[in-house]
């Protein structure tokens, strides 16, 4: 095994140990998200009846949620880890080995991807059991979870870039609710083409969330949709790619500091 | 005896702090708007959906759920405070200092119906700015808002009691958890007669779901529930006040 592959396996390995010891860590990112989708396609059942609603199971138009906001708790959790390196001056000790800058973010990434396709997987077997029907049979699933590993890259990217701007977990924590907006104000609990209200429906249009999760939902609900696929793969792989180049910047200007 | 002096205290100190440090304050009036936008927004098609009978909109219809969480949610914004008063051991020596320690649960009360006020007075500004029909009443609309209010009452007495048993800011979840459970088991989105399965008979148990049924029915000008509302609201006050209580004993026991 070549010395960087070595770095990034062992700062992948400790990321995925660090947050499977902590069940505050572990478990919310799997459960809360569940749970607010029971909750969510329950309330919400009755509106499968307007003309036009693409399914008529709630819970099945409702499963592509748990995937992305699963994803935005990986934003969390790396930036959160990653802070409290910075704080414990472990990233500083880190700096001082021959360790490469860009394992760094390699394994710290890799560590939150293979916590993201483990999240999908459960998000998965959930809707299996109970009663959702993949349209896109076994070949979607397995493209959902390359999804959300894409997903899981960029977002977990993006959480490093601020960790790494910031240097404070409560900074990090404080952007949650910022996150929770860009899901909420997307079409997360109603297809676009049914929002009556016009700046709404103008924002989550412009919402890229609105994208990542029309790509799950199609594989659920409609089987393979080239459009909802290419819209959230690229705009995954757009996501992904910024976040990595500020991460990359935000890791040699930290770096450049201590 | 020296009670009101005791509250009038506490709740202007905690006054002071929520309206003096920003991080504290714009969550607590952020949130609701929030929620009011995403569900008054992100869900108006919902009042097509056949059965769905409120005559003054869907703006209108989750106006009243945003209220109420906002209450609830107000109350335990403020057993954050008492948490945190304990863990800095303010709260200590201000169960030295209190002639009468009831006097601090109830100035905790009443700080929080004062933040709830302002909240609610924001969110009936962009309501009413973005359309919102109000059918009820003055009496109708002033039994909304008391219903509210005693909501918060509710929130913070439970979110209080919590706050003086466990003395940690680690205690966040468990008020507010079940506070959000309670909520989002009500008919958040469509009336009652419209949740089907194990949502409906949850809501059915659930007393918020009488609250947010006349609190509906009051903007609409159409009296559904009150009393049981009413009822309902001062039963969940009388419980979480026994609650606090016991919570204000537990903290002075611990010392």
């Amino acid at each position: 095994m070549s010395a960087a592959a070595a770095q990034v396996g062992a700062l992948a390995s400790r990321s995925i140990t660090r947050t499977a010891r902590q069940p505050a860590s572990a478990i919310p990112p799997l459960l809360f998200p569940v749970a607010l989708m029971f909750v969510n396609a329950a309330g919400l059942d009755a509106s499968t009846r307007l003309p036009g609603f693409p399914t008529d199971s709630f819970l099945a138009f409702a499963l592509a949620v748990p995937f992305i906001q699963g994803a935005l708790f990986s934003t969390m959790n790396a930036g959160t880890d990653l802070a409290r390196d910075i704080q414990t001056g472990f990233l500083n000790r880190l700096s001082l080995t021959s360790m490469r800058g860009w394992a760094l973010i390699a394994g710290q990434v890799a560590g939150i991807v293979v916590l993201g396709v483990v999240q999908a997987i459960f998000y998965v077997v959930v809707g299996l059991v109970a009663g959702v029907d993949f349209a896109a049979g076994l070949p979607g699933i397995l493209l959902l979870l390359v999804f959300a590993a894409l997903v899981s890259l960029g977002f977990g990217a993006l959480g490093v870039f601020l960790a790494l701007r910031t240097g404070s977990g409560e900074a990090i924590q404080g952007l949650f609710p910022l996150l929770f907006v860009f899901l909420f104000l997307s079409s997360m609990n109603a297809p676009r083409h049914l929002m009556e209200i016009e700046w709404f429906h103008a924002v989550a249009t412009l919402n890229p969330v609105s994208y990542l999760i029309e790509a799950v939902r199609s594989l659920i609900i409609i089987g393979w949709d080239g459009q909802a696929l290419a819209l959230g793969f690229g705009l995954t792989l757009a996501i992904s790619a910024v976040s990595l180049a500020l991460a990359s910047w935000a890791l040699t200007e930290r770096l450049t500091r201590t | 005896m020296r009670l009101l002096p005791v509250a009038e205290g506490v709740a202007w100190r905690v006054l002071k702090n929520v309206f003096s440090n920003p991080s504290i304050l714009v969550p607590s009036l952020a949130f609701p708007l929030f929620f009011f936008t995403a569900f008054a927004g992100g869900l108006s098609q919902v009042r097509k959906v056949p059965g769905f009978d409120f005559e003054p909109g869907y703006t209108a219809f989750q106006f009243c759920f945003v209220l109420v969480q906002a209450a609830a949610f107000g109350g335990v914004f403020t057993g954050f405070g008492i948490a945190r008063d304990f863990e800095s051991g303010f709260a200590r020596r201000l169960l030295l200092a209190a002639p009468n320690r009831t006097g601090i649960v109830l100035g905790y009360a009443l700080a929080a119906a004062v933040r709830w006020v302002v909240t609610a007075t924001i969110l009936t500004v962009v309501a009413l700015a973005v359309g919102m029909n109000v059918f009820g009443g003055p009496f109708d609309v002033f039994g909304l808002y008391l219903l509210a209010l005693l909501v918060n009452v509710a929130g913070i007495l439970w979110a209080s009691g919590v706050a003086m048993r466990l003395r940690t800011m680690q205690a966040g979840p468990v008020m507010q958890m079940p506070v959000f459970l309670t909520l989002f088991f009500a008919p958040v989105y469509v009336p009652l007669e419209l949740l089907s399965g194990w949502i409906e008979a949850l809501a059915t148990v659930n007393p918020l779901t009488y609250v947010l049924e006349a609190a509906r029915g009051m903007l609409a000008g159409e009296e559904v529930h009150v009393l049981l509302a009413f009822g309902a609201a001062l039963g969940l006050i009388a419980a979480f006040g026994f609650w606090a209580l016991r919570g204000l004993r537990s903290a002075e026991a611990a010392g």
